[in-house]
């Protein structure tokens, strides 16, 4: 194993100590700063409350994450085909991300009656763009020679399209689904917070808000984990969907060799 | 019999460079030219008007029977660096309709008169420079063009590869006699490859003076050391240098 690995383990190790240390010698009580021991034990045993949740956060995410990228794709082939449809659409794509998602989040939920659409709208609404800028930038970054050739020999929008953009625009694709994971559980999640009670199904989010109602500050933590562990989960996922798409031909995938 | 004829062409870019002022030039079909110049003389330009890549500001390109099939080799490789050789050489073919089994056959056996039979299912990245630019010929041949028009195709490779690249061309024209029209700023190189060469003056480009080059075919390796060569090379830069004291 490289230091790769074994450096950020054992600092993570020490660190987990050092908070189980402090929290014991200083009699820190649980509702205040629970130990990792406490964390870990309270995952263990509030496992039948917090693993539905988890899987109703990680749907949300899943679907929004399969929307922006439906979404973002089709928008970025639009505006490659089209530089009208582009000027006049681009502009409110930007709006639509630079609008904090917490300001709306309480209209789109006072709209839509279901919840469970109302919060796949907030989360796909932060996650889409990453994906269409990045598939936009990439469908024009195509070689102009290239592009010269499909030219020669004839080929319509549509084959070059097929061919030759989508091709090319892939890893950037690919980079902007990476950034768009992490968002879309980002988006849910502070979603389900505006949203408060999910109804029959509550999230993450809600777990850890009716914990702190609850003073049950473990259970607290130990939701907080699964947040942070889906999003490494999904990072890591993408990345490995990446490295196989990508590894026979393109440089990004091919740094360890 | 001839091929086409360039008649007093200009183009002038949309950003008001002009790259050509009525140049003129006939080429022969099945002929070996070379266009000679410096750098920016508007070179790639008439070959790319050639290819209709561009269209002339003036002036006219006349086709004695149509445009023909043509092939497009560029400075760079311009490989797809997603697919295979195979998948790059085919290209053409697929653009063209033609069916997944026939084209590959096809394109199998236009990387072997490359010499890069075996290299099939390699990527770009694989590949040395060398072998990339012989893909990109094996693709611009893939089709039979009548005509190849090669823009510098080995500017960017060592001396030896390109050495190797130019008698392996010619070997090539010699088999299938495409015409062939190769834009370089190497007198060394024009005068290796072809039989007639065209010298073009600095921007704007026309044509000052053509040069015929009467070694005999075929012209080995061994051929760029003879004295024949030699002379050859000293009349043609004592031309190039009257017609550039003139332009």
């Amino acid at each position: 194993m490289s230091a790769r690995f074994v450096a950020p383990i054992l600092m993570g190790l020490a660190m987990l100590g050092l908070w189980e240390a402090i929290v014991r010698s200083a009699a820190i009580p649980p509702y205040i700063l629970p130990g990792p021991i406490l964390v870990a034990k309270t995952l263990v045993t509030d496992w039948s409350t917090l693993w539905p949740a988890l899987v109703v956060t990680m749907q949300i995410t899943l679907e929004a994450l399969l929307a922006a990228v439906v979404v973002g794709v089709l928008l970025a082939v639009l505006f490659s085909l089209s530089r009208w449809v582009e000027l006049s659409l681009f502009p409110y794509a930007i709006i639509l991300q630079v609008t904090p998602i917490v300001a709306i989040a309480p209209l789109i939920i006072a709209w839509v009656d279901d919840v469970h659409v109302s919060l796949l709208i907030c989360a796909w609404l932060v996650a889409f763009f990453p994906i269409l800028s990045n598939t936009v930038l990439g469908l024009r970054s195509v070689d102009r020679n290239l592009l010269d050739l499909f030219g020669l020999y004839g080929a319509g929008r549509w084959r070059t399209l097929v061919d030759l953009r989508l091709p090319a625009a892939l890893p950037y694709f690919l980079g902007g689904l990476r950034i768009s994971g992490g968002l879309a559980l980002i988006g849910a999640v502070v979603a389900e917070f505006v949203a408060g009670s999910g109804g029959r199904e509550s999230g993450l989010a809600w777990r850890i808000l009716e914990s702190g109602y609850q003073l049950k500050i473990p259970r607290m933590f130990a939701a907080l984990v699964l947040i942070s562990l889906a999003g490494i989960a999904i990072y890591l996922l993408l990345s490995l969907l990446s490295h196989l798409l990508l590894r026979r031909w393109h440089e990004s995938a091919m740094a360890g060799e | 019999m001839r091929l086409l004829a360039v008649r007093d062409v200009s183009k002038v870019f949309a950003n008001g460079v002009k790259a050509l002022e009525d140049a003129s030039l006939e080429i022969e079909a099945g002929e070996f030219l070379s266009v000679l110049g410096p750098s920016g003389c508007g070179k790639s330009t008439l070959l790319r008007l050639i290819a209709g890549l561009e269209t002339p500001s003036a002036g006219s390109i006349e086709w004695q029977q149509g445009r023909p099939d043509l092939g497009f080799v560029f400075q760079e490789p311009t490989l797809m660096p997603w697919t295979t050789a195979l998948g790059n050489v085919a290209l053409p073919l697929k653009l063209a309709g033609m069916a997944r089994s026939e084209r590959e056959a096809r394109a199998a056996e236009a990387l072997g008169h490359v010499g890069l039979a075996g290299f099939e299912r390699s990527y770009p990245r694989e590949l040395s420079g060398g072998m990339k630019m012989r893909v990109s010929i094996a693709r611009a041949l893939v089709t039979a063009p009548k005509l190849l028009l090669m823009d510098e195709p080995f500017a960017a490779l060592d001396e030896i590869t390109r050495r190797r690249l130019n008698t392996d061309l010619l070997e090539l024209w010699q088999r299938t006699r495409f015409t062939a029209v190769f834009v370089t700023h190497s007198v060394f190189e024009s005068v290796f490859l072809s039989q007639r060469i065209a010298v073009m003056s600095p921007r704007p480009g026309r044509v000052l003076s053509e040069i015929a080059i009467p070694a005999a075919y075929p012209r080995a390796e061994s051929f760029g050391t003879s004295a024949e060569y030699a002379a050859l090379c000293r009349t043609t830069s004592a031309r190039l240098a009257e017609a550039m004291a003139a332009a």
